[in-house]
């Protein structure tokens, strides 16, 4: 290559990078989000064809991985830039954290005006409102306390749902009579979570709110915390050899396929079994944790809305707007597997088990008995929750006992606070 | 090319030369096989993948996933396939490795031929900017973007490439040039010739080698640089990279693992091509200058 | 004329001025800022309440800092011995004068030109007992091979490496066939004369005088395993458990994901320290004489 190929090369390059410069319209909203995969693109496209309709352009920025955490690193370079996007696919405290730093913007507006007060669950809305400001228009609820069983395996084992604990055990036991992997699992920190999450609700919900939400240095370390991780550590026999790293779509795929029993996992793992051609009661069951029927964790993906200029603005109302409309909140919850954040959405098309998670969500919300997920980062701040991962996560693959367990969590928590 | 391998070469045993050809043949398997894995599962259907042998041949070849990863693939809210992010990448990664090259040219020529008091600790501070783990830079660079109006747009990508490479532009030049005889560049001075003279008609001429060199590190690290895209990218300038991982790590859904393959052959296409196509010149330009200390 | 003159001798440092001032501000400026906050009770974003060395006692108190450290030991000195025995044992072989050597070389070089981002997947799978290695092997009929490394939280570590190594020593192998060829025919010749066999060429003569080749790939190879992240990621998440965890995953989560910047702050200063003390020395030695003609 010659010099002058070069610096040509370099003039010429400079220019083009300088005229490609972004060229944005006001009526226009820029979403930072992580659905990136066939149905949720698809259903977030009936959002983006609605906004189209009213004269809204959407401007796409995806970054997926790691279940949003890329999205949130990307979020915070573009806040710092003093660019940020006009909407984010956001979690739990991560929209009280952005609030806590004076960015984010006020729907109050149009919050007001459609009454979301109403018709929004008040544990979503603690998140959803900021000193008493509507500041992200909620997606959905995902409840995380769900186990999904091969229907066949089920039928083996003598077909009855287990209640409660011992019953769980009794047929993990025949699972693993049969010969069957019992527990389809993916030795991740945030699977392991998931399962503890529902193992700790087990134990009561009141034992769930102090350790999990107010975070009760007594709860946390006490002998019910023990006894959490000593369920932990029974379930640990029951998932095989080669769990470690595997991701939770190809632990749903082994129940599937019949080669597992069972899967602890949030109602995104519905979606698998649907793609797979299986039918909710015929091909796969879904229920709740034993003993956690009526109570609900759940996680809620919102689109949290940045502060933008006077002339974003309609375009920022006109979308949220857009996703708290009930058309829109039932066809995107139908694809996703989780359920609508509004209660009045008709549950007409939903399967069996989108409708068991509508009625169970409205009972644990008149019930007081709806909570955030501790592992989806709705019951305590980022820092907390990955502190009582790193326990869990080091419990669960044998690097800490059940009984040195409780006072790691308790001492993990107090560090991170 | 000296071939400095001792001249007794030929007169070593039959049975050890098998033994060399041998080795060498173990070590290409080993370094071929994560991507003859990713090329032959890129062509079987999913089906196929799921139950089959990853190491077998596709009973049922197929290309569709290839053009599914290139043209209707999910990377964000439409099914545009990674086509879009390709264009993105280039107007990104040629002005970055053109300016970081020439730029690195010139400070290498200043830094052997021009030198000043100081140059040494000038250099060294440079050399070690290569050493910054680039995710300490991220809070204060997007400031700094944001501050120069450039956020989220491809200048403040190239800038930012740009500076992060310097280093390693520097560095290769620098030694290059250590060794190109002073005596011309000062007979050129005497003659009049200036600055830029001088570098022109005299250094570039013979700096092939390492320019190739240069342009080869420079285009692999910054085509492959995941971290500065997905934070300092924008809607419409997202590199390949990040749309490769929108592609493969989407959170939920049917991992469709013939497509990932695929999409990654089709992301790592152009480094590839820069390999295979100057590898030759490669060693070469090593040789010349950037393996020296 | 003198005015003209002076500005002729300005130039070549107006030429170096802008890079260098960039990397004051983009490297430099970038570590005081992060050793400040490293002091600060910053979270999600910078925040600037003084807390003075907190973060560190926090930090040296966390055993998974400790976890990443140890893992840092094994992987560092493991991927750095590996990757340059390996890439001087394959550039002595490649210069035998083998005939395939064009079409071996890139090869062994292609790794480096792919990101993890690419190739994290085929490791992944590769290594993974259920449906890599393990899992052909024993559809070809070797039921009792086992190999579960990834899923070992003793083990998982040696997988990084294996793949760390994989990508690297290519490029360490083409550093080293550089030096070979660098190497003057006439010592080999008088060696020969003398009737020092092969062997003992190499041992003697050959290998001691690839010591600036040795430096330069323990600089590059000490640096990319003080930053390997994506690897981790790609590979195995920090898992099993946190048997994986490196110090810039380490830095990345705390800064980025568990909001905790300080802490995060704190723990980039410490890698910088680590980082500076292997290349500092380094630097000094080279650059005490000035640059080498």
């Amino acid at each position: 290559m010659s010099f002058r190929m070069l610096t040509k090369l370099a003039a010429g390059a400079a220019l083009i990078a300088l005229t490609t410069g972004a060229a944005k319209t006001a009526d226009n909203v820029e979403v930072l989000h992580w659905w990136t995969s066939g149905g949720e693109a698809a259903a977030l496209e009936v959002l983006k064809k609605d906004l189209e309709s009213k004269g809204v352009a959407w401007s796409d920025m995806p970054v997926a991985g790691g279940g949003g955490e890329a999205a949130m690193t990307a979020l915070r370079a573009r806040v710092t830039a003093g660019n940020p996007p006009t909407a984010v696919q956001a979690l739990g405290f991560d929209i009280t954290d952005w609030a806590n730093q004076g960015v984010v913007g006020d729907l109050s507006e149009i919050a007001t005006a459609e009454g979301w007060d109403k018709v929004i669950p008040t544990a979503l809305q603690n998140f959803s409102k900021h000193d008493g400001k509507w500041i992200a228009a909620p997606v959905n609820v995902h409840s995380t306390n769900w186990v999904w069983i091969s229907k066949k395996a089920l039928d083996a084992a003598g077909g009855k749902e287990p209640q409660n604990w011992d019953e769980l055990i009794a047929l993990l036991d025949k699972f693993k009579e049969s010969g069957i992997t019992p527990v389809a699992h993916g030795g991740q920190p945030w699977q392991d979570a998931t399962i503890f999450d529902a193992v700790v609700l087990s134990l009561g919900n009141d034992f769930y709110k102090a350790s999990m939400v107010d975070l009760d240095p007594a709860a946390l370390g006490g002998d019910k915390m023990k006894e959490a991780f000593g369920r932990m550590e029974k379930l640990r026999s029951y998932v095989d050899d080669n769990f470690s790293g595997r991701d939770w779509n190809l632990a749903s795929a082994m129940v599937i396929e019949g080669k597992a029993g069972l899967q602890f996992m949030g109602d995104w793992a519905k979606g698998e079994f649907l793609k797979a051609g299986q039918k909710p009661g015929t091909d796969f069951v879904c229920i709740r944790f034993p003993g956690t029927q009526g109570a609900v964790t759940f996680n809620s993906d919102q689109f949290m809305m940045f502060k933008v200029g006077e002339d974003s603005k309609k375009a920022q109302l006109a979308m949220a707007s857009a996703i708290e409309n009930p058309v829109f909140q039932s066809a995107f919850n139908v694809v996703k597997g989780s359920v609508p954040a509004r209660t009045d959405v008709p549950n007409t098309d939903f399967d069996d088990c989108g409708k068991k998670g509508m009625a169970d969500l409205a009972e644990a919300n008149t019930n007081g008995s709806l909570f955030g997920s501790m592992a989806h980062g709705h019951s305590a701040p980022a820092a907390v929750k990955n502190a009582m991962y790193d326990v869990i996560t080091r419990h669960f693959n044998g690097d800490l006992s059940t009984d040195e367990a409780p006072a790691e969590l308790a001492a993990a928590v107090a560090a991170a606070q | 090319m000296s071939t400095p391998s001792p001249d007794n070469a030929a007169n070593i045993n039959k049975l050890a030369r098998g033994l060399i050809y041998i080795a060498l043949i173990l070590f290409a398997i080993y370094y071929l096989l994560p991507l003859y894995v990713m090329v032959v599962n890129s062509v079987k259907p999913l089906s196929e993948i799921r139950e089959g042998n990853m190491l077998s041949l596709p009973s049922v070849l197929t290309f569709e996933p290839w053009f599914t990863a290139w043209s209707t693939a999910q990377i964000g809210v439409q099914a545009t396939g990674l086509k879009p992010y390709f264009m993105n990448s280039i107007l990104m990664v040629v002005p970055a490795v053109a300016i970081s090259t020439l730029l690195g040219a010139l400070n290498g020529f200043v830094l052997t031929k021009w030198r000043f008091r100081g140059d040494n600790l000038v250099f060294g501070l440079m050399l070690l900017a290569c050493f910054i783990p680039f995710q300490i830079a991220l809070i204060p660079a997007a400031r700094i973007l944001g501050l120069l109006g450039i956020a989220g747009t491809t200048q403040g990508l190239v800038l930012i490439h740009v500076v992060y490479g310097l280093g390693f532009t520097t560095l290769f030049f620098r030694n290059y040039y250590a060794a190109f005889p002073t005596e011309l560049v000062k007979a050129a001075q005497i003659d009049g010739a200036s600055f830029f003279q001088i570098f022109r008609r005299i250094l570039l001429p013979s700096s092939g080698p390492i320019i190739v060199v240069t342009v080869i590190w420079q285009f692999t690290n910054i085509w492959n640089d995941f971290l500065f895209g997905a934070s300092f990218g924008d809607f419409d300038s997202q590199p390949m990279t990040v749309a490769l991982n929108n592609l493969v790590s989407s959170s939920s859904g049917v991992k469709e693992y013939n497509v990932h393959f695929a999409g990654a052959i089709l992301a790592a296409l152009p480094t590839l091509v820069v390999y295979v196509v100057s590898g030759r010149y490669f060693v070469r330009g090593l040789m010349a200058g950037a393996v020296k200390g | 004329m003198l005015t003209r003159n002076r500005l002729q001798d300005a130039v070549p440092r107006l030429v170096l001025a802008p890079s260098f001032a960039a990397i004051l501000l983009f490297v430099y400026g970038f570590i005081l800022y992060t050793g400040f906050l490293s002091l600060t009770d910053s979270k999600m974003l910078p925040s600037y309440g003084f807390v003075g060395l907190e973060n560190y006692r926090k930090l040296w108190a966390l055993p998974h800092w400790w976890r990443a450290l140890t893992n840092l030991g094994i992987f560092g000195s493991l991927y750095i011995i590996i990757c340059s025995v390996l890439g001087l044992f394959l550039a002595i072989l490649l210069d035998q004068k083998i005939r395939a050597e064009g079409f071996l070389r890139p090869i062994y070089l292609y790794p480096m030109a792919l990101s993890f981002i690419v190739t994290g997947t085929a490791w992944k799978w590769f290594l993974d007992p259920g449906i890599g290695l393990q899992n052909t092997m024993h559809l070809w009929g070797w039921e009792s091979f086992t190999f579960t490394w990834i899923k070992d939280r003793n083990l998982a570590i040696y997988c990084v490496v294996i793949a760390a190594v994989w990508q690297s020593s290519g490029f360490v192998m083409a550093m080293f066939l550089a030096g070979l060829r660098g190497v003057d025919n006439e010592i080999i010749k008088a060696a020969q004369i003398d009737g020092a066999s092969t062997m003992t060429i190499y041992r003697r003569i050959i290998i001691p005088l690839m010591r600036p080749v040795f430096l330069s790939a323990f600089v590059v190879l000490a640096h990319l395993a003080i930053k390997s992240y994506d690897l981790v990621v790609a590979l195995t998440g920090g898992g099993p458990g946190q048997a994986t965890e490196l110090p810039a995953t380490f830095m990345y989560s705390y800064t980025f994901t568990r909001n905790s910047m300080g802490i995060g702050a704190s723990s980039a200063i410490i890698m910088l320290v680590m980082i500076f003390s292997i290349i500092i020395p380094y630097l000094y030695s080279e650059l005490r004489g000035g640059p080498r003609a």
